[in-house]
């Protein structure tokens, strides 16, 4: 039962962990991110198309891939849109970030029908991992996290290690928490603002890609242009975890634990015997989420320029 | 006209133009033989008949309200992306009242639905003031748990308080719940049958015109943007800033709410379905208010606009061509208005140019 509901946990963990880890390159460079959503869809929506293209031709993981590094290239390629208004134009930031959320679900349904005949695309799933030879052999831990699993999990765990090194033990990660701080200082040093917030919107915008892709593949095998709001949700849980990655991957964690729960309650002994109705279960992650938030969130403080367009002569 | 208004009105329409002008190519890419009746569809669809117009004010009526509520949150320096879950509860109560308080005259019960629903969503908006207030919580994300709480729960309401197992949906309301044309039906009409446009439209003028005139015209409103404007300058005055971000979520959520009673009481016989995504025209809302420039009666302009483009496109699909073209034409149109101030330059700088030359010639004709 427990390695059960672990294993769900992690279905929705990843993604979540993947795409706020993005959110949060952009958020601490400067620029607000509310875009998530539909970068994570078109990261989706190409990756789908991918796996459809090869699937009858190649193995499964290099398949996978293939489709993470085209999603990923997608998503950067989506960014530049998000980056040129926000940056070179100065525009509010959530502008583009609407237009992107608004423009990648009616894309990717409009080509899918365009493309395949109809907006659901099925693919069949041959990713899924049974158990990792010998990992997955070791008692109770092995069953949690080595059995029934992904390599995107373990992507994920990746991911988080290197984003945390990249943002705290290198300059890039310094001067780019800077210019979300303080844009005025970092410029004054030789920094570029522009160049460093670039490079923060479009690695969100990668990551938001893979993450999208991650979210369809264990849970789904037709992908329909939406993910569900993981975008939002995503958005919630970098904003949970206070813009720290470690911190992030605990609220994604929670979050991840929650929705896994309340999926599988009827499994679980204690909750089964509530009799509560379904809806209620299905609630218990956001009304959670709140109340930890209302104990939690005192002291949290946002990257200070966030959301303020640079502007040299500015004070 | 002066001449900045003048400036703004006319980037808008470039702006309008250029998104119409992709979503053509994307026509013409699609599917050459039938882009051109198809585009033309969109363009003039909307005014075709009497009746099509009618249907537009129809359509725009829930997202100017939600429009208004994303335009106020904004000019009050809050992000409202909660509008989806205060609409849904607002059109709970309205249905639930519409259906269950039958012993009440129709006048009183429309009226009594629409100012328990502005109330509901009122209370709905609320909870994330209240959490921003008093413990810190980042609007945003109680907005968007507040979103999921609300459509989960309303599921819950529809199906314990008043289902329909036939339909799965809720019952549909009587036929005197619904709003009053007040006329409207004779303007809006063609030869085969009336809009169902009904008062609900003047209604959302009205509130941005009263919207439009809290945020300009008084103290209250003053006060409310000072906070959006500039906190610590706010604060330094005096103003009660925890007070203000609590009574502006109300406000935005009321709108929203009022927003989802004139959906559902609107005649066409719309029920509330169990579903399974936040309701979009909360989302739509978000659109509307940054097309209109987050400007109370700019919303009411682009509330209308978005509105006619979802008619034209809905009928174009018999050249079947998807309804998703016209959402990839506004979010295109979305994204240019980040030119506009580009735009406006450039367009600023042309209409110098042609001044300087005209007084020229009237020098060189005296």
């Amino acid at each position: 039962m427990l390695s059960f509901v672990m294993q769900h946990t992690m279905f929705f963990m990843i993604p979540l962990l993947i795409v706020a880890l993005g959110g949060l390159f952009s958020e601490r460079s400067g620029i607000v991110n509310i875009a998530l959503e539909g970068k994570m869809i078109m990261g989706a929506f190409t990756g789908v198309l991918v796996i459809l293209t090869f699937q009858e031709t190649l193995p499964g993981q290099p398949i996978l891939i293939i489709a993470l590094i085209t999603s990923m290239l997608v998503g950067v390629a989506i960014s530049f849109f998000h980056a040129y208004a926000s940056i070179n134009l100065q525009a509010n930031q959530i502008i583009s970030g609407i237009a992107i959320n608004m423009f990648a679900p009616a894309f990717a349904v409009y080509t899918a029908r365009l493309l395949l005949g109809t907006h659901n695309m099925h693919f069949s799933n041959q990713f899924r991992i049974e158990s990792v030879p010998h990992l997955g052999d070791i008692p109770i831990i092995g069953e949690m996290f080595f059995q029934n699993t992904y390599i995107t999990t373990y992507l994920g765990f990746v991911i988080l290690a290197i984003v945390y090194i990249v943002l705290y033990k290198t300059k890039f990660g310094l001067r780019l928490r800077a210019c979300g701080e303080h844009p005025h200082a970092a410029d004054s040093v030789g920094v570029s603002v522009t160049k460093m917030r670039y490079s923060g919107v479009l690695i969100s915008g990668g990551l938001a890609g893979i993450g999208g892709l991650i979210w369809v593949i264990p849970i789904s095998t037709v992908f329909s242009g939406s993910v569900a709001g993981f975008g939002f949700l995503a958005l919630a849980v970098l904003i949970f975890g206070a813009w720290r990655p470690v911190r992030v991957m605990f609220a994604a964690f929670f979050f991840g634990l929650m929705q896994a729960i309340s999926h599988s309650y009827s499994g679980i002994e204690f909750l089964r015997a509530l009799e509560l109705p379904a809806h209620f279960y299905r609630m218990t992650p956001f009304i959670a989420t709140l109340i930890v938030l209302a104990f939690t969130s005192k002291n949290t403080v946002a990257p200070k320029a966030i959301g303020q367009p640079y502007d040299k002569g500015g004070r | 006209m002066n001449r900045s208004s003048m400036l703004s009105f006319l980037s808008s329409v470039l702006v309008i133009v250029a998104g119409l002008a992709i979503g053509f190519i994307i026509l013409l890419i699609s599917n050459a033989n039938q882009a051109i009746p198809a585009f033309t569809t969109i363009l003039t669809f909307g005014i075709t008949s009497m009746r099509n117009l009618g249907d537009v004010l129809l359509f725009a009526t829930p997202i100017i309200l939600t429009g208004l509520s994303v335009a106020f949150a904004f000019k009050t320096g809050l992000f409202n992306i909660g509008a989806s879950g205060q609409f849904t509860i607002g059109a709970f109560v309205a249905v639930f009242i519409s259906l269950e308080f039958t012993f009440l005259p129709p006048p009183i019960r429309i009226i009594s639905a629409i100012l328990a629903a502005a109330t509901a969503g009122a209370l709905w908006g609320a909870i994330p003031g209240l959490l921003k207030a008093y413990r810190n919580v980042h609007e945003v994300i109680s907005c968007i748990m507040t979103n999921y709480i609300a459509m989960l729960f309303v599921n819950y309401m529809i199906i314990t308080f008043i289902f329909d197992p036939g339909n799965a949906t809720s019952r549909r309301l009587p036929a005197d719940s619904n709003l009053p044309t007040m006329g409207l039906d004779y303007i809006f009409r063609d030869a085969l049958r009336p809009s169902f446009v009904n008062v609900g439209i003047i209604l959302a003028i009205l509130t941005a015109v009263l919207i439009y005139i809290i945020l300009e015209k008084t103290t209250f409103g003053y006060e409310l943007k000072a906070c959006g404007f500039n906190k610590d300058a706010a604060k330094y005055a005096g103003i009660n800033e925890n007070r203000n971000i609590i009574t502006s979520m109300m406000i935005c959520g009321a709108l929203a709410g009022i927003g989802g009673a004139l959906n559902f009481m609107n005649g066409t016989g719309l029920a509330m379905g169990i579903v399974d995504v936040l309701a979009s025209e909360g989302f739509m809302g978000i659109s509307v208010a940054f097309l209109g420039l987050n400007h109370p009666i700019g919303v009411i302009f682009s509330g209308i606009l978005v509105a006619y483009l979802y008619i034209g496109g809905a009928r174009m699909q018999v050249f079947g061509f998807s309804i998703e073209i016209i959402e990839i034409v506004i979010s295109i149109i979305i994204y240019f208005c980040a030119f506009v101030f580009l735009v406006k330059t450039f367009v600023g700088k042309g209409l110098v140019k042609i001044t300087k030359k005209t007084t020229q010639k009237e020098e060189i004709v005296e």
